[in-house]
């Protein structure tokens, strides 16, 4: 009999129960939560009149609306400005605090992007299911998790059940082996995944990256990958967990400790795929050929190295695809053929539950150092991901470099990334963002959004266009 | 939940691939702390010429009169028909939400993205995949014939043609009892509470630190 995969592992270890209709109940660890996807599912639960299965498996903190600028923060919930977006934070406070639900408040320093701060805070472990009201729950997979965004009917089935009804998915595992060339990113190496596979490449799997280039990334490079599985249509993204997966772990807040720590690690160890694990689906990558990787369209998949040109429609011949290519070029504002790096930028966005972490702002300030914005940006906003992340920057003095450079440094929070505060695109405008979607209207209504690793996003913002970021490497500062 | 046993309906075609939840519901409606008054801005930056805010009076917006769902024999549509890995993007379920307050009981296409698929369901909405041969097929029937209705059996997993001829589907056993009978997911585990109980003793006593208080 073939091994088990890791995805088999994390499912086998949580199933409570396998229904006769083909069903399980899945136990789940931990259940994140933030102030969109979870009023209405604890109003269901106070209808129902029922109360949350395990109190202490709930963690929460309000992220997608807060404002992100220092003086709408600093009065507090009362003084966002938007109404519906402070009723919503509102909402989340009272609803913890009816609950008893541990929730790190907005001006907490604690506080962040649900992904952030889960990991920051030892409160996301290996072997764990952690879910969430957010696609980008896969994030959590990098530490050898099952993790994955539900809806809100499942949030209100994970408070009052600790469990979910699930259907065992499919194995893939993407590989990419071989040396990843300097000023590549797992931002591009995701984004170069999603171009090969496609937006529906993952449907229905569960995706288990690995292969040396994935080995060589650091924690924060594979929650950035992981991140953007639901990008490639995989809800769970994942990576075995290794030496560099329990250092990251050990001394942060919600991590265990003593004695509970060295079981739980002789634990984790086990938490890899079997040499002979079967796998439905395989997908094989060179590290070598990827490229810094800029989205052109209103996909994830149409994406492409920056030194390529704009795709031709006229060359495709499926007529769903060149129909496809012919909106988003239009939406986008884009010629066929043109080449990447002649696009112009309005915006610049680094930020985002996919790249807000110490090491995406070292990145970003690694570029922009000693350097200034070009003259046609109009903003180029740097969001940290958490209180915590913002803090290390401070001390590390990178909020300087970002604000001499002509950044604005803002507070914590999901941003730009889908505009759901004041921070937006105008209609029209061209924002490189390393956030992880460029649909249309995603970071405000008629906003053009090209997708890029932190490095390529401060590179664009130095030269007001596209351009490969190991250009400015080499220039030096 | 709303059950879905047998629907006769009028088709409204969508024809685009890869139709994501922030066009399904723009992301400004989400402040909502309620489940319901999303039908208003389904399709929101397609279905109108100006920005919707919550909130507002959209029976005075200006329409986007070429967008499919505002041409007059389209009205009324209750089955609609997508191309493939409609619903990709988020996990809101507001997606899901704005379809069904629309009038929307079904969706066909030849694929689905997970987390929209699995919402859908919660919602008293079916989705329902067919080979793109077949979508395609009731793209041009749906085209070429005005008040174009089609029947579906949930029971039968069957979508019946008005000339009768008829497509199978799959769909999951315990998603179709669900459904079929419009039962609460909730109350369906918690009959389960004491295995629950069982469970979560015995994988304490494995993994005490999964269950250090937070």
């Amino acid at each position: 009999m073939a091994g088990k995969t890791l995805y088999d592992k994390l499912w086998e270890m949580h199933e409570v129960k396998r229904r006769d209709d083909g069903s399980s109940l899945i136990y789940i660890d931990r259940h994140i939560l933030h102030e969109v996807t979870s009023p209405q599912a604890f109003e269901g639960l106070r209808l129902a009149g029922r109360q949350p299965w395990r109190v202490d498996a709930n963690i929460a903190t309000p992220d997608h609306n807060v404002p992100t600028t220092k003086k709408e923060r600093d009065g507090g919930i009362e003084a966002i400005a938007d109404d519906v977006s402070r009723i919503q934070v509102q909402t989340l406070d009272d609803n913890c605090e009816e609950y008893g639900i541990l929730q790190f408040k907005m001006n907490d320093v604690r506080q962040g992007i649900v992904h952030v701060i889960g990991p920051e805070q030892g409160a996301t472990l290996p072997g764990m299911t952690v879910v969430c009201g957010d696609s980008h729950t896969s994030t959590h997979g990098a530490f050898g998790a099952l993790a994955h965004g539900i809806g809100t009917s499942e949030v209100e089935h994970v408070l009052a059940t600790q469990c979910l009804v699930a259907k065992k998915m499919k194995n893939m595992q993407v590989r990419v082996e071989g040396q990843i060339p300097e000023g590549v990113t797992a931002k591009d190496i995701v984004l170069a995944i999603i171009g090969k596979i496609g937006t529906a490449g993952g449907n229905g799997h569960a995706v288990e990256f690995a292969g040396s280039a994935i080995r060589e990334l650091s924690m924060e490079g594979r929650m950035t990958l992981c991140n953007m599985s639901i990008e490639a249509g995989a809800r769970v993204g994942m990576v075995a967990v290794d030496q560099k997966t329990i250092d990251y772990v050990q001394g942060r807040p919600y991590a265990p400790k003593g004695a509970d720590w060295e079981a739980a690690v002789a634990a984790w160890k086990d938490l890899v795929s079997d040499e002979d694990a079967h796998f439905d689906t395989v997908v094989e990558m060179r590290a070598e050929d990827i490229i810094p990787q800029v989205s052109w369209g209103t996909s994830p998949e149409m994406v492409l190295p920056v030194n390529a040109n704009v795709p031709d429609p006229a060359k495709e011949s499926d007529p769903v695809k060149r129909d496809s290519i012919t909106r988003a070029l239009k939406y986008m504002g884009l010629q066929a053929n043109q080449a990447i790096t002649d696009i112009k930028l309005d915006r610049i966005f680094i930020g985002s539950c996919t790249n807000s972490r110490i090491e995406d702002l070292r990145a970003a300030a690694a570029v922009a150092k000693g350097r200034k914005v070009a003259d046609n940006v109009i903003q180029a906003l740097v969001v940290p991901g958490s209180g915590l992340v913002k803090a290390q920057a401070e001390e590390e003095g990178l909020d300087k470099i970002f604000i001499d450079a002509g950044f604005e440094w803002r507070e914590p929070g999901c941003s730009m990334c889908l505009a759901m505060n004041p921070d937006k695109l105008g209609s029209g405008e061209h924002c490189a963002s390393t956030s992880n979607r460029n649909f249309e209207g995603r970071q405000g209504n008629g906003g053009r959004t090209h997708l890029v690793s932190p490095a390529m996003a401060a590179a664009a913002a130095v030269k007001g266009h596209f351009v490969d970021v190991r250009e400015l490497m080499n220039e030096g500062a | 939940m709303k059950a879905f046993t047998q629907h006769q309906g009028l088709v409204a075609p969508l024809d685009r691939a890869n139709v994501d939840t922030d066009q399904i519901i723009p992301k400004q409606f989400l402040k909502s702390i309620k489940r319901t008054g999303f039908g208003a801005n389904l399709f929101d930056e397609w279905r109108y010429l100006d920005e919707g805010q919550p909130d507002q009076d959209n029976s005075k917006r200006p329409l986007n009169t070429e967008f499919v769902l505002n041409q007059p024999r389209y009205q009324g549509a209750s089955v609609l028909l997508a191309q493939e890995n409609f619903g990709c993007g988020s996990s809101r379920e507001h997606a899901p939400w704005a379809l069904d307050e629309y009038g929307f009981r079904a969706i066909i296409a030849p694929s689905f993205a997970d987390i929209f698929y699995n919402n859908s369901f919660k919602n008293g909405l079916l989705p329902i995949v067919l080979s793109a041969d077949e979508v395609n097929e009731l793209f041009v029937q749906t085209e070429a014939n005005e008040g174009y209705a089609l029947t579906i059996d949930l029971e039968a997993q069957t979508v019946t043609r008005p000339d009768g001829v008829q497509y199978a589907f799959e769909v999951d056993a315990f998603r179709k009892h669900c459904l079929l009978n419009g039962l609460d997911d909730i109350g369906l585990t918690l009959q389960d509470a004491e295995l629950i109980r069982e469970f979560e003793a015995g994988y304490k006593k494995a993994n005490p630190w999964l269950f250090n208080a937070l």
